[in-house]
């Protein structure tokens, strides 16, 4: 029986940072005043804040030990569906990280950084390339940033034609930043149900969409995994009610070079450069959301963009623009990270790992069916949505699965999302497993299963692997303990 | 290509389980109207090298570099980062995890995040902080639209002029298509924000300001404070610098009921304006309004004490269109890089800094003074001040920028009336030397 590649290693023991230290260690060179020392008033003076002092050697070994507390993509597969944990490649951080780029400062005149501008210029120009779609702005920090971008575009869009609208089509696999994206505008989601096949009904749409709607928020593919197969038709009828339609593209990686944005019909989309794009995800963040739209509503986009004129790149911006979303640029660093991927990938490559994403997790799908109760039986793109539905005989949970999944050497997939499926594991391979990784977790999932059958009392007593086993996350929320 | 491990017989290998016969049938459900049916226009695949020579080439444009002594601030700050920082928080556990969903293969980024929430917790004098948001200025729009939540009936917020313009214009932003209006408060003559015209009001839910201010200017907290709590507002205290308080009173002990601004200063480059994040804490009794992601402390079935992301019910994969924000990723090793940051400056380092940071500060402002040059606001500033020069400056700041000393960021698109005004920024990466050029340039 496979056991996966988890195994036990040695965990070590790391207090709280003010559990160590003593005061007067420094870990960080200060350089000696060399002017006079200033007066200040003493009611401005403050007491300064209780940090522990460490020294250079014990802050690194802290972190380190808590580094190897951690499971991140380079240590093993990563099926966290809807998030795109593809592998990470080490050559965009050493672009992001060098030292022009990081010297540069925002708010120097154009002439001073035309090589930081040339690269956003650019890649505004590859992401409207990759999706078929006109115009880029590259400021939105995160994904649910660029949303918010896309509903600030649809809000100024109605209120050029006059008129403000107050509702938005919303179906019941959006992701939650979608609905409270579209709040932050003042829209109130009328939800949309999958339809039995676990796509969006086209008369169900006609029913709902009215003058009063700005627009309709798809997920395509959507977090079923599954392509919006009649997302054109949809599009028609929204557009003659005078809406919009949102593209949310973090499932992007499952059709570059394969479907066009535009052709779709959708006006206004974001991209997940943490996702899509490879750049790492950090533990949660800094992501990066550039938000695409049709011609019409380009001069909407976030400002500054960047435009050249064959000579300069210069920083533009419009009258009609939503304005700023961040203090600067976005997350610069980010954007150097994807355009440096986009550079290695070319159109080939990127078409190639779209259609490996969707070989594996079709793979993985037919592989695992006749054990995990799968969702939908319908071709799947880059993910697949599984559930606990044959487990529950055995009072075996998802979250159960997922613990034990972990014992093996496994990030477990996505639990319980997409919320219309009961008990969902949602599963996301990405292009850059190989096939014998596929195949050795697959074995694995298939012996969890087993042993959910046998013997339940593993899987609930999972994990046991790591520095703590399950956690109470509900005594967490009842006392919340914020602050050490 | 060296990211893709399939090989030919892999795919057909593929194929044939799946029960397709080639890509093609593998998309069959992607319909024809909506397919992509040309070349993607990007330029061909570049090996790792090609790229390196083709990076290089991009950077060269750059004109500013890191051999430049940076004299500009105004929300991205040149400090002096320990190489133990990009080494340590580069390794791939940290960089290369997910938002920890799963706190046992987790632990490492949750503690890291929990002592990130302590330490500015202490820092900023609030009871909690969150696990940080995309930058300085969205954490401003964000304060002031929890403070409406808060005042629930009220409809208005006020922020000051005094404020770091791009913070006020994501702020606008985000309040564009709402009910909500905002009020801008001018400043006085000494470069404090002017509260008079609050005196009598009672319809404000929230009402901003910076401190430092985008001036550099330290702004009178407390009796801000209490001429805001008059109003039966929320006071929202802002700041670029975090670095300030190290030395100056925080927010929180001065009456803030929210507190938050920019961190980059805590170990981050300026790499052309981000990632940065947004540092975002409150009194204990808004912790349920708080937006962003928020670590807590709990235990295992054992006993032993471990952390997770909390009290959830406030988010948005939770309450959806009813969450506290939109905000899902968030700023992820920035938080933990701030953390490290502070770690490694301990309590007497961070004051340490802080005073010179002030004291070089001052020493440049004291210089350009003698120089002939104009100081604007007379109330004390941290780090950063404004200056006016009685004759064109360009030539001047030209001649330091062939000394690779970048000199002051004209204000003049920023303000009306401030087109012969600078402002100046000086940290620890500035050296006496550097000042002294400067102050003798002017003086020419």
């Amino acid at each position: 029986m496979n056991n996966g590649p988890g195994r036990s290693g040695l965990i070590m023991e790391e207090p709280l940072l003010w559990e160590k230290g003593k005061k007067g260690r420094n870990g960080m060179s200060i350089p000696e005043s060399d002017v006079p020392s200033a007066s200040l008033a003493k009611e401005l003076c403050g007491e300064g804040p209780d940090f522990p002092d460490l020294s250079e050697g014990e802050v690194v070994r802290h972190y380190t030990r808590l580094s190897q507390w951690n499971f991140g993509i380079d240590t093993g597969m990563y099926p966290l569906g809807s998030c795109t944990m593809k592998y990470n490649p080490k050559i965009n951080e050493k672009h992001a990280a060098a030292e022009e780029i990081t010297s540069a400062h925002p708010l120097l005149d154009d002439e001073y950084c035309q090589g930081t501008l040339r690269i956003i210029y650019e890649l505004q120009n590859f992401l409207a390339e990759i999706t078929g779609l006109d115009a880029v702005s590259v400021q939105p920090a995160a994904g649910a940033h660029g949303e918010l971008a896309g509903m600030l575009i649809f809000d100024a869009y109605h209120q050029s034609k006059g008129k403000k609208r107050s509702k938005i089509l919303m179906p019941d696999t959006a992701h939650g930043t979608n609905p409270a994206s579209a709040a932050l505008c003042g829209y109130k989601p009328v939800p949309i149900k999958s339809g039995a096949r676990g796509i969006l009904d086209v008369e169900q749409i006609r029913e709902l969409m009215d003058e009063e709607t700005a627009g309709i928020m798809i997920t395509n593919p959507n977090t079923l995994g599954l392509f919006e197969e009649n997302i054109r038709e949809i599009a028609e009828i929204v557009h003659e009610k005078g809406g919009l339609v949102y593209g949310d593209g973090a499932n992007m990686n499952a059709v570059m070079g394969i479907a066009d944005i535009k052709k779709c019909g959708i006006d206004v989309l974001h991209l997940n450069l943490h996702k899509t794009f490879s750049t790492p995800h950090g533990g949660g963040g800094p992501g990066a959301g550039p938000v695409c739209v049709v011609e019409e509503l380009k001069k909407f986009l976030p400002s500054p963009r960047v435009e050249f004129d064959g000579s300069t790149y210069r920083q533009e911006e419009g009258p009609d623009s939503i304005g700023r979303m961040h203090g600067f640029h976005g997350n610069y660093g980010v954007l150097v990270r994807a355009y440096s991927y986009i550079l290695c990938m070319g159109a080939e490559y990127l078409k190639k790992a779209s259609q490996y994403a969707v070989l594996n997790a079709s793979y993985v799908k037919v592989k695992l069916k006749d054990h995990l109760h799968l969702a939908y039986d319908r071709p799947c793109m880059h993910e697949a949505v599984f559930s606990d539905k044959n487990q529950q005989e055995n009072h075996v949970t998802t979250l159960d699965i997922a613990k034990r999944l972990m014992d093996c050497g496994y990030h477990p997939p996505t639990i319980y999302f997409p919320l219309v499926v009961p008990g969902a594991i949602m599963i996301e391979p990405t292009e850059t497993e190989s096939l014998e990784e596929l195949n050795t977790f697959i074995e694995v999932v298939k012996k969890v299963v087993k042993e959910a059958a046998n013997d339940p009392e593993l899987l609930h007593n999972s994990p046991s692997r790591f520095k703590v086993k399950r956690l109470d996350e509900t005594q967490a929320a009842r006392n919340p303990c914020l602050c050490g | 290509m060296r990211y893709l491990p399939h090989t030919d017989e892999d795919v057909r290998d593929m194929f044939d389980a799946i029960g397709v016969k080639d890509f093609e049938e593998l998309f069959r459900t992607v319909p024809e109207s909506c397919r992509y049916d040309k070349e993607m226009a990007l330029p061909a695949p570049k090996t790792e090298w090609d790229l390196n020579k083709y990076m290089a080439e991009i950077r060269s444009m750059m004109k500013v570099s890191s051999d430049h002594t940076v004299l500009i601030g105004a929300g991205r700050y040149q400090h002096h980062i320990p190489s133990t920082i990009p080494s340590v928080m580069g390794r791939s556990e940290f960089l290369t995890a997910y938002t920890p969903y799963q706190p046992e293969m987790a632990q490492g980024t949750l503690q890291g995040l929990f002592e990130y929430q302590t330490l500015t917790a202490r820092l900023l004098g609030v009871d909690a902080a969150n696990a940080s948001m995309y930058d300085g200025a969205s954490a401003m729009a964000e304060a002031l639209l929890m403070g409406l939540r808060i005042a629930k009936k009220k409809k208005r917020v006020a922020m000051s002029a005094a404020i770091h313009p791009h913070f006020r214009e994501v702020v606008r932003t985000y309040f564009h298509p709402t009910e909500f209006e905002i009020i801008e408060l001018p400043f006085l003559e000494n470069g404090q924000t002017d509260l008079s015209s609050l005196a009598g009001r009672d319809d404000l839910a929230a009402v901003a300001l910076q401190s430092p201010n985008f001036f550099g200017v330290i702004e009178e907290l407390e009796l801000a404070a209490e001429a805001i709590h008059q109003t039966g507002a929320l006071f929202v205290a802002g700041f670029s610098e975090p670095l300030a308080f190290g030395l100056l009173k925080n927010p929180g002990s001065a009456g803030a009921d929210i507190v938050c601004g920019e961190g980059q200063s805590f170990g981050m480059p300026k790499s052309f304006g981000g990632p940065g994040l947004g540092m975002f804490g409150c009194k204990q009794k808004y912790i349920r309004n708080l937006p962003g992601r928020l670590v807590g402390e709990t235990t295992d079935i054992e006993g032993n004490r471990g952390y997770v992301l909390t009290l959830a019910t406030r988010e948005q994969h939770i309450r959806r269109e009813k969450a506290t924000s939109n905000i899902c990723s968030n700023q992820g090793i920035c938080t933990l890089t701030a953390a490290m940051y502070m770690a490694s400056l301990g309590g007497t380092g961070l004051r340490k800094l802080a005073r010179l940071n002030y004291d070089r500060s001052e020493y440049l402002k004291q210089g350009l003074s003698d120089a002939g040059a104009t100081v604007c606001f007379s109330a004390p500033t941290f780090n950063e001040f404004v200056v006016e020069f009685k004759n064109d400056y360009s030539p001047v700041q030209k001649r330091l920028m062939d000394q690779k000393i970048v000199a002051g960021l004209n204000l003049g698109k920023y303000y009306p009336g401030f087109d012969n005004r600078y402002l100046f920024c000086v940290t620890e990466t500035a050296s006496k030397e550097v000042l002294d050029t400067v102050i003798s340039e002017v003086k020419k």
